[in-house]
């Protein structure tokens, strides 16, 4: 379960790496969508995984460690009023830059990156 | 009353915030009654924090145990000096820069005095928390009323600085809980005493673990303090920031700063066993190239407010070496430099937004412009900051660095911090003199400047209040030494932070 567990947690933060430095606003924001996914999942662990464990004091021998759950459920909380803002302030600055590149204006040399010009095709 | 004086701090600005969303208060017509609560709500603050300040002084730090859950497993909230004094400055800044935005700014927008209760709820609510949780959401609070204050206003410029800045301080949010996890996963505690007393005992590959959890923590207050390799969002943000909100932002690098004073003095200090002072080989560095790094970009500054956002990187800097000596002198002559830096820099900032507002569309680009209306009385303005900022002679940022250069005398950086604080300390003098020359020697031939709106009594009166917090500070160096003295030595002195927390019974 761990394995499984750790790959996914890992592969949601590479994911969000990769997102988060692309040049777009959009990706971005998904980058940073996935990065709170990954986040949560990870302070989740942090108490140990096991299963069929509840979190009640002296009723049976083993326990889930309560506090990991009430962290994971502010950050959630937390997380989703970030990611709410941030896309707001997204479309803010898409309409008041008119694109939605990061810094604001599209880099000098996309173009030519991405498709050679027609003269030498 | 006397037993919920810590969390009074917390509580005023949050439900005077709130109120002021509510009818009497709501409406853009309303904003005389905003300005009324927001002024009584300030000095209630400034009140309280000057009394809990003086009750810490008397009677010791303050535990304040949320819902009466005892530590370690409750929220605590922590009042020593270091905190009460934070939260004096922090009510004087917040008074100040409420003052300056009556003359106007404050009704750009019909939130502007709500965010910034919540902005200092979230600030206040970092100075005193002693759980590491608990310092999270307090960021939140903070970060969040940031965002949204510094796109008051509007404008293309604040959008495209928000959004470095929105980002950036996201993926600071999530790395603040990468490392919460890992440090709880190997302590399980999250209250910081507790956390010291835990780090001691862990196994040597569970040590592992709490140092790469303690390096990201590192990561993310260097973020917040705008600490070498993360500071490039600050002099943008800065400047993009409308005049009172930069001011305000002033104490927010601060924030990081002192929750690196806390925590690497507290959890990761002299009694951390193998993880004592772990951080120390990476501040030194970086807090030398820091000052440096400020040090150019104030060279390079083309306006005045850039040049105030290079000045607070310089502070920054100054900061952390106080910190890296990590010895009680050297906090406290950091301590005492940080609150004489806070108000000089936030005053600066004013100052800036003063005489744009005269010089029509130069703003305060160091161009060739038209004469400045009040030149006399914003030459003195300037002036006075620009002696304190640089730390000359009179004012009390001269006495800052002095208690910082004195405090290196007998390490063996000596050299290295001599000549990195004195150097810029040079720059500063030599920019701020070529910016004052541009903005009020070189004028094209004057004419008739009527029209433009003239320095109003709030603008002039809140910049007053900082600016005169510099002589004050040089005048009463002596009583500050003592206290920033003996605030120093609470924050050094882990055990007493244990018994005031009653947890040494505790240990397993």
């Amino acid at each position: 379960m761990e394995t499984v567990y750790v790959i996914c947690v890992g592969v949601l933060t590479f994911c969000r790496v990769f997102l988060c430095l692309r040049g777009r606003t959009f990706s971005v924001v998904l980058g940073l969508t996935m990065l709170s996914y990954a986040v949560n999942l990870f302070l989740f662990s942090s108490g140990r995984l096991n299963l069929k464990d509840a979190a009640i004091l002296g009723m049976a021998k083993t326990y889930a460690d309560p506090l990991p759950q009430a962290l994971t459920l502010t950050a959630i909380v937390i997380g989703f009023a970030m990611i709410a803002f941030v896309v707001i302030l997204a479309m803010r600055a898409r309409a008041d830059l008119g694109n939605d590149y990061v810094d604001g204006s599209q880099p000098a040399d996309t173009d030519k990156l991405l498709k050679p010009t027609r003269d030498k095709v | 009353m006397i037993v919920h004086l810590a969390i009074l701090p917390i509580l005023i600005p949050l439900i005077g915030g709130l109120l002021m969303l509510l009818p009497p208060f709501a409406g853009p017509l309303k904003y005389q009654y905003r300005r009324v609560a927001a002024l009584s709500l300030m000095l209630m603050q400034l009140a309280c924090s000057i009394y809990l300040m003086l009750m810490v002084v008397q009677n010791g730090a303050i535990m304040y145990a949320v819902g009466d859950w005892q530590p370690p497993f409750g929220i605590i909230l922590y009042a020593d000096q270091l905190a009460a004094m934070l939260l004096v400055l922090t009510s004087l800044l917040g008074l100040a820069i409420t003052m300056y935005s009556f003359a106007g700014i404050d009704r750009k927008g019909k939130y502007f005095h709500p965010l910034v209760q919540f902005q200092l709820l979230g600030i206040y609510g970092a100075f005193l928390t002693n759980d590491l949780f608990n310092l999270f959401v307090f960021f939140e609070v903070l970060l969040i009323a940031s965002y949204t204050l510094l796109m008051h206003g509007g404008g293309k410029q604040k959008t495209e600085a928000n959004v470095h800045y929105v980002i950036l301080n996201l993926v600071g949010s999530s790395l603040f809980l990468f490392a919460l996890g890992t440090l709880y996963g190997v302590t399980g505690t999250l209250n910081i005493p507790d956390m010291a007393m835990r780090i001691t005992e862990l196994s040597s590959s569970n040590q592992l673990i709490a140092q790469a959890g303690g390096s990201l923590l590192l990561i993310v207050f260097g973020l917040k303090a705008a600490m070498l390799p993360l500071h490039f969002w600050l002099p943008q943000t800065y400047a993009a920031a409308s005049a009172p909100v930069a001011a305000l932002f002033a104490i927010m690098t601060k924030v990081g700063v002192y929750c690196i004073f806390r925590v690497y003095t507290v959890i990761f200090g002299e009694q951390a066993g193998e993880l004592a002072n772990m951080i120390q080989m990476w501040v030194w560095p970086l807090a030398l190239l820091t000052i440096g790094a400020g040090a150019v970009g104030a060279l390079a500054s083309n306006n005045l407010r850039t040049l105030a956002g290079n000045f607070v990187i310089i502070s920054v800097g100054t900061l952390l070496i106080a910190f890296a000596l990590r010895t009680p002198q050297a906090t406290a002559a950091g301590l005492f430099y940080l609150v004489h830096s806070t108000l000089i820099t936030a005053a600066l900032f004013l100052i800036a937004d003063m005489i744009g507002q005269q010089r029509g569309k130069a703003l305060d680009y160091f161009v060739v412009a038209r004469k400045i209306k009040q030149q006399a009385m914003l030459g003195i303005l300037f002036v006075l900051a620009a002696m304190a900022v640089a730390g000359l002679p009179p004012f009390g940022g001269f006495l800052g660095k002095l208690l910082v250069l004195q405090s290196a005398i007998g390490s063996n950086e000596i050299v290295w911090v001599w000549t990195i604080i004195l150097l810029p300390s040079l720059i500063s003098i030599i920019v701020l003199s070529r910016a004052g020359t541009t903005l009020f020697w070189r004028n094209t031939p004057s004419f008739d400047a009527d029209e433009l709106p003239g320095v109003s009594k709030w603008q002039l009166g809140g910049t007053l209040l900082l600016i005169s917090a510099s002589p004050l500070i040089a005048l009463f160096g002596n009583s500050i030494v003592e206290y920033s003295n003996s605030a120093a030595l609470q924050l050094h002195d882990v055990d007493y932070l244990i018994d005031v927390m009653n947890l040494g019974g505790n240990t397993q």
